[in-house]
């Protein structure tokens, strides 16, 4: 028996299974790259206006750390640098496809089940990886084809199709190897991710800084200096398939050595008694969040250093061009363009912490489909306890992670500009601002927790349909009553427009409600419902 | 207290499957209850709703003097579960989810801790994702039965677990029985109901189809005859209460219902009884009969729990 045997009927089952999942990750980062192109047609028919907006991006280092560069000033080559960050989503789709098919399975005790019958050793790995690799040349030459029918050049578009089908090849994997490695698949998913975070910072210095070797270490960096549209230079397409093939040539030994179940990293026995703090239902909150938080926080740390780091150079970037520098003169000096950085990067991390605080609400949904919570329940623990022992993370732990963004980016940037005490707190302000929104986003997955647990997991989609109105607002023009459905347009603008407290208590007040409302719904329905 | 668990009439419905339909169900203050039925009858649906965990839709539940619901935290001190399917956290340890259930319901005995530890053989130092399914229940045995409580609710507890440590869970629901408590035990395990219960409820389709004594039961239920006869067989076909008969020459095979059995066996001393076997019902033919019979339309087969818990 060859080691792939069974590796069609696997990736069958796991088309099987994504039937809907996949389709809708492909499609969606496909027709977005294809509505920016449509979008910018119509935005900027001239020349003129292309140039302004080209130059102006490319000089504004909040759009350049979160897009990536821009090359030229085509329709093309704005599409480009504008679908820079859906690369992001490419990749973390990629990895999470990956690590669902292989880690989740084998978890969960069904590769186990399956290995029993006529499967070679690598067909499991095998199987995940190519549909995931399919996948993603499906989205890339399905983009290419979009982007060439709205009647841009043909091979820019299939540049820009390849570097987003390439990047989703990479990370799916560095999943499949992440797999490998831990026994859980909380635990993979935290490599990968990390990793899909560091290569997102990488390109961020190197694209800002004005050092560009960083962005040549990053995955994330190679697809924008593909060039699509500016003159495409198609041996960078080399280099994601190089890794990829260095990545498999080390995952595939690693998944032979370990034993099914097992992962390379080793787990340690546990104390045979419960220390003290390991009595109640917030004592194992704190056990089962921990990891969690302490991952969150120092990746909101490390963001909040970068950040700070790269906002005082991003200010002294407009220096030459005269017509910015006028313009930074009425924002308030050239500091105006490092704070409206600095408040672009902060709102990011505003988003992101969304992401930390819906994942630790919808915890409690996990520990509910998995079993758990019935024994807990049964053990004389109250409802509302429970509940309000994962609350806490849900609700806390963003704005620890959202305080030390802050401290950290006002520490880095208070260094370059000589003022520390100064900037150390008003950063601080400035990233705990985006709090109030944060727990609308956390008190909605409580509320659907509590009323409709099924569909818990929809708290991811009103956040991702958040962000996508962040990033599309501006450029789609959306109407004001369309962009003020997202909790994150109230948020004000601290350090450009400074304080205002009704908009951050209505928010507060509205997160007070939902919270309020998923308790009640919580106590009153039945437990468990699967 | 007379019944730590009275239920009459009891219902619970999931969207339009009718889990539990008018359970009645009545455990007396210290003895071992059979909660006995074919998957997907509602024995975990109704163990539920004695826990405060699903809200009844119709009917009376008490346990322990109160109401499962309303005084659903200060019942759980008094009493401990273990779940058929014991899932752990994956990264506490064995003896920390021990300690951390006991001490949510008011501390446990170290003593006895102990002792059930070294008794089922449970290492507490490996963390809950490396345990195999039968560790994982003794974990939830272990933390059940350590702690101090009146009533002891377990649902099919010892799935998993080997025979010798079977045996060992006997010893110890045995003990259970001697310090007083009180045991509600949703059992597969026909060897494991004889050995350990007093008294049994059989459910199906969400409803009670046969309480009482092992004995009680038994009685209910037909003798297995096989006898060889001096003459003829006749005359016993027509006889009510006769069931199944088989005859072979001389050798007749038939099973008789306890209220007919004295007519059936004064007409086999008038035809003439060469030899002659009598079996009182198995425990297994008991509950096969209940097992086997077609199930109401009314009730869905999957009525256990609710959709998709344990997938």
């Amino acid at each position: 028996m060859s080691t792939l045997t069974g590796t069609g009927h696997l990736a069958r089952l796991i088309l099987r299974r994504d039937r809907i999942v996949l389709p809708l990750w492909v499609l969606l980062l496909t027709v977005l790259p294809v509505s920016y192109a449509g979008s910018f047609l119509a935005l900027f028919p001239t020349a003129a206006e292309r140039a302004a907006y080209a130059d102006g991006t490319a000089r504004n280092p909040s759009v350049v750390a979160l897009l990536g560069p821009v090359y030229g000033d085509s329709i093309g080559a704005l599409t480009a640098q504008r679908g820079g960050f859906l690369q992001v989503i490419v990749g973390l789709a990629a990895l999470l496809t990956v690590i669902r098919h292989t880690r989740t399975e084998e978890e969960a005790g069904r590769r186990e089940l399956l290995g029993a019958t006529v499967l070679g050793r690598h067909a499991g790995l095998t199987a995940a990886l190519l549909v995931t690799y399919a996948a993603s040349l499906v989205l890339g030459l399905l983009t290419a084809a979009g982007l060439a029918a709205a009647g841009l050049p043909v091979a820019g578009s299939l540049a820009y199709g390849l570097s987003a089908a390439l990047v989703g090849v990479v990370f799916a994997t560095v999943g499949g190897l992440a797999a490998q490695l831990t026994q859980t698949a909380a635990g993979a998913r935290g490599i990968a991710v990390g990793v899909l975070g560091v290569a997102f910072a990488l390109r961020l210095v190197g694209d800002t800084s004005g050092h560009g070797w960083p962005s040549w270490l990053s995955p994330l960096g190679w697809a924008p200096r593909i060039r699509a549209y500016a003159g495409e230079r198609w041996w960078v397409l080399a280099l994601p398939v190089a890794l990829t093939v260095l990545l498999a040539v080390v995952t595939y030994p690693v998944s032979v050595r370990r034993d099914l179940g097992a992962g390379v990293l080793p787990s340690r026995p546990g104390p045979a008694r419960a220390g003290r703090g390991l009595s109640g239902p917030f004592g194992l909150a704190w056990r089962l969040h921990r990891g969690q938080l302490l991952g969150w926080s120092v990746g909101f740390g490390l963001l909040g250093l970068v950040v700070g780091g790269a906002a005082e150079s991003a200010g002294r970037s407009v220096a030459g061009n005269a017509a910015l520098e006028q313009v930074m003169a009425r924002l308030g000096g050239t500091s105006g363009l490092a704070e409206a950085y600095l408040g672009a990067s902060l709102g990011v991390a505003g988003l992101a912490a969304a992401g930390y605080g819906v994942q630790a609400a919808l915890r409690m949904r996990s520990e509910e489909a998995a079993g758990r919570v019935e024994p807990v329940l049964a053990a004389g623990v109250h409802r509302s306890a429970w509940l309000a022992s994962h609350l806490v993370f849900a609700l806390l732990g963003p704005v620890v992670a959202l305080a030390l963004t802050g401290l950290a980016a006002g520490l880095t940037y208070g260094l370059s500009v000589g003022d520390v005490p100064g900037e150390l707190p008003r950063m601080l302000g400035a990233g705990l601002a985006q709090v109030p929104a944060v727990w609308v986003l956390a008190g909605l997955a409580v509320l659907l927790y509590g009323l409709l647990p099924r569909f818990a997991a929809t708290a991811w989609a009103v956040l991702a349909s958040a962000v996508l109105l962040g990033q599309l607002g501006a450029v789609l023009e959306l109407s004001q009553w369309l962009l003020d459905l997202s909790p994150f347009t109230h948020t004000p603008q601290v350090l450009r427009a400074g304080w205002s407290v009704t908009p951050l208590l209505v928010l507060t007040a509205l997160a007070g409600v939902l919270c309020a409302a998923g308790v009640a719904a919580f106590r009153r329905r039945d437990t468990p419902v699967g | 207290m007379e019944t730590p668990i009275a239920v009459t009439g009891l219902v619970k419905t999931f969207g339009r499957t009718r889990a539990l339909d008018g359970l009645d169900l009545t455990v007396r203050s210290g003895e071992v209850h059979g909660f006995l039925g074919p998957n997907g009858a509602g024995k975990s649906t109704a163990i539920r709703v004695l826990l405060g965990l699903l809200r009844a839709d119709a009917g009376a539940v008490r346990l322990l003097d109160g109401d499962p619901w309303r005084d659903a935290v200060t019942l759980h001190r008094r009493l401990a579960y273990v779940p058929g399917d014991v899932t752990l956290w994956p990264q506490l340890s064995g003896g920390e989810v021990i300690d951390l259930l006991g001490r949510m319901r008011g501390g446990l005995d170290p003593k006895r801790r102990a002792e059930l530890l070294e008794s089922f053989e449970l290492d507490p130092r490996k963390k809950g994702r490396t345990y195999s399914k039968g560790n994982r229940q003794k974990v939830g045995l272990v933390a059940a039965l350590a702690s101090d409580v009146e009533l002891l609710i377990l649902d099919e507890p010892t799935s998993g677990l080997d025979p010798l440590m079977e045996e060992v869970f006997q010893h110890w629901i045995d003990r259970a029985r001697r310090d007083g408590r009180t045991v509600l035990l949703s059992s597969h395990i026909l060897a494991e109901v004889e050995a350990l219960c007093d008294r049994v409820t059989i459910i199906r389709n969400g409803r009670d189809v046969e309480t009482g004594t092992l004995t009680e039961l038994r009685h209910l239920h037909r003798t297995a005859i096989d006898a060889e006869l001096a003459g003829p067989v006749d005359g016993l076909a027509d006889l009510p209460g006769v069931h199944d008969l088989r005859v072979d020459g001389g050798r007749v095979r038939f099973a008789v219902d306890t209220v007919a059995l004295d007519t059936a066996l004064r007409r086999l001393t008038e035809i003439g009884v060469r030899s002659l076997v009598s079996q009182p019902p198995t425990l297994e033919e008991l509950f096969l009969r209940h097992y086997e019979t077609p199930p109401a339309p009314a009730a869905a087969s999957d009525a256990d729990q609710p959709a998709g818990v344990r997938r």
